[in-house]
């Protein structure tokens, strides 16, 4: 079965669709879209240095988009704004990646794949790492739920109850890390922060716990994954892109009935 | 009984010494305000009480097993994260059957459990944090201006309602405040607080003092006539009765 290119793609894509549904919620939750970017764009980093050693791509990415979340947390409230951090963190990166990568490779080598991912190149390998590191991100999200919720809703009242919000914010921040280094193969550096917002955002209108948010999500991040690999099949056109068209179109039709339903009610 | 006391507490944010020298102690079944400037380190007091920040010197010696509910100053919860009121109470806890129940009832909002955080009035909120609280059956009830954003009738009902909890649970409970004169007949005991004790004691006595007058100025809010009858408060003839402003 895992033979078939188009199950494999549809397998990565539900993978990481599952993980990012959830995880995408604490990032609109948090108001950290800017710094999901910046983790992202550190990907490309990523590609560059695991060029240069010749290091399995994820090992790179992971250690990049890590690297940036752990650097741009602990810069954080020291004189710039956050915005403007955020934004030389993460067009910087972006830029210095790319450079650094065609420095890196002897030979010319296809960068929209790692801007826009591959989703139908994925190999057994990939879908191995894909929904092994989904799982990580799952498993922290489901274990450290209720302290995780907690300060996200308020620093002060975990710290109440005894949780350390900033342990929670570094796990948080972590979650990202790894579902960067295991998505880039799929919607690409530039498309993973659509993946983590838009289903989020489209889930919002219809959710009244955060429980029901955070599933919700995750339902609808998978049927763009669905969606968009048909669409990119039928009209032939890049799937990455397709796949978050579809989620945007989700998030469109969401807010739309949210807004007549206010209105009606 | 002694719930929590902290002797010679220091407390360090960032260069500046927030709190310095603190000497204060919360017995079981007493009420106690701590009112101050802006500034004056009253939510840095509460947060050193409840572990949050560690003291740069002396200590905080809580009761054995002392269980501590905490309503900290302006929460403020975003809009993109749908919560009700009842999943908001059973956060970070397993509730027993009914008890988000009796809490909403005992703190004046049994109708809302299924309501919206974010779409609640200020009393309301108040009250959610409250109960909130109260599901842990504390033993030391810290409030961080409780009763902010709500009008005078809303402040008197709130501070009628931490009296009735207080009388209930025998709880200890400690509250930062601004205003005075609203709190005093529902205070056993004040302290005026800026970096350090500036003065302790009844409410009537901490209100006519002259320490109480020189940390808060000629502004400084009297007490009003109908506190001045206090349970247990002897007019001393150092204080005199300079109860009116």
């Amino acid at each position: 079965m895992l033979d078939d290119f188009l199950t494999r793609a549809c397998l990565a894509g539900v993978g990481v669709a599952l993980a990012a549904g959830p995880l995408g919620c604490f990032v609109v939750w948090r108001r950290i879209a800017y710094f999901g970017d910046a983790t992202a764009h550190a990907a490309i980093l990523g590609v560059a240095l695991s060029l240069a050693f010749s290091i399995s791509t994820v090992i790179g990415v992971l250690a990049a988009a890590a690297a940036m979340a752990v650097a741009v947390s602990m810069l954080s409230g020291r004189g710039l704004a956050m915005d403007t951090l955020l934004g030389v963190a993460s067009h910087g990166s972006l830029a210095v990646g790319l450079v650094a990568v065609a420095a890196a490779s002897p030979r010319a080598i296809d960068v929209d794949a790692y801007l826009f991912g591959e989703i139908l190149a994925v190999t057994r390998t990939d879908l191995a790492v894909i929904w092994g590191g989904a799982a990580v991100v799952l498993g922290l999200i489901v274990w450290r739920w209720p302290a995780l919720l907690t300060a996200t809703l308020s620093p002060e009242l975990a710290r109440g109850g005894g949780i350390d919000p900033e342990r929670e914010q570094l796990a948080m921040t972590m979650a990202i890390a790894v579902l960067v280094a295991v998505s880039i193969k799929v919607v690409g550096a530039l498309l993973i922060t659509a993946m983590l917002i838009v289903p989020a955002a489209a889930a919002r209108p219809f959710s009244s716990t955060p429980e029901r948010m955070a599933v919700g999500a995750a339902l609808i991040a998978v049927a763009s994954v669905f969606a968009g690999l048909g669409a990119s099949w039928r009209w032939d056109t890049p799937t990455g892109p397709t796949i978050v068209t579809l989620a945007v179109l989700f998030f469109a039709v969401s807010c739309s009935l949210g807004a007549l339903r206010r209105k009606a009610g | 009984m002694r719930l929590i006391a902290m002797h010679g507490l220091s407390v360090r944010l960032g260069e500046q010494l927030a709190l310095r020298d603190i000497d204060l102690a919360v017995d079981r079944g007493e009420v106690v305000t701590v009112v101050g400037p802006n500034g004056s380190g009253k939510t840095t007091l509460l947060r050193a009480m409840v572990g949050a920040v560690p003291p740069a010197a002396g200590s905080v010696e809580r009761a054995p097993g002392l269980r501590i509910g905490y309503v900290p100053q302006r929460l403020h919860l975003d809009a993109t994260l749908p919560i009700t009121v009842a999943r908001f109470l059973r956060l970070g806890a397993r509730r027993r059957n009914g008890s988000i129940g009796r809490a909403l009832e005992e703190t004046g909002v049994p109708d809302l459990a299924g309501r919206q955080m974010t779409a609640l009035s200020g009393g309301q909120f108040q009250r959610v944090l409250l109960a909130r609280a109260l599901l842990s059956e504390p033993d030391l009830l810290l409030l961080d201006e409780p009763a902010q954003g709500l009008d005078q009738p809303g402040m008197a009902a709130l501070y009628r309602l931490i009296g009735a909890v207080r009388d209930r649970l025998g709880c200890g409970v400690l509250m930062v405040s601004h205003d005075l004169h609203v709190v005093m007949g529902a205070t056993d005991r004040v302290i005026a607080l800026n970096g350090t004790v500036w003065c302790e004691g009844p409410p009537v006595a901490v209100s006519s003092a002259s320490e109480y007058r020189t940390l808060f100025g000629e502004a400084a809010p009297g007490a009003l006539a109908l506190n001045r009858h206090a349970p247990g408060h002897r007019h001393t003839p150092e204080y005199g009765c300079s109860t009116t402003s």
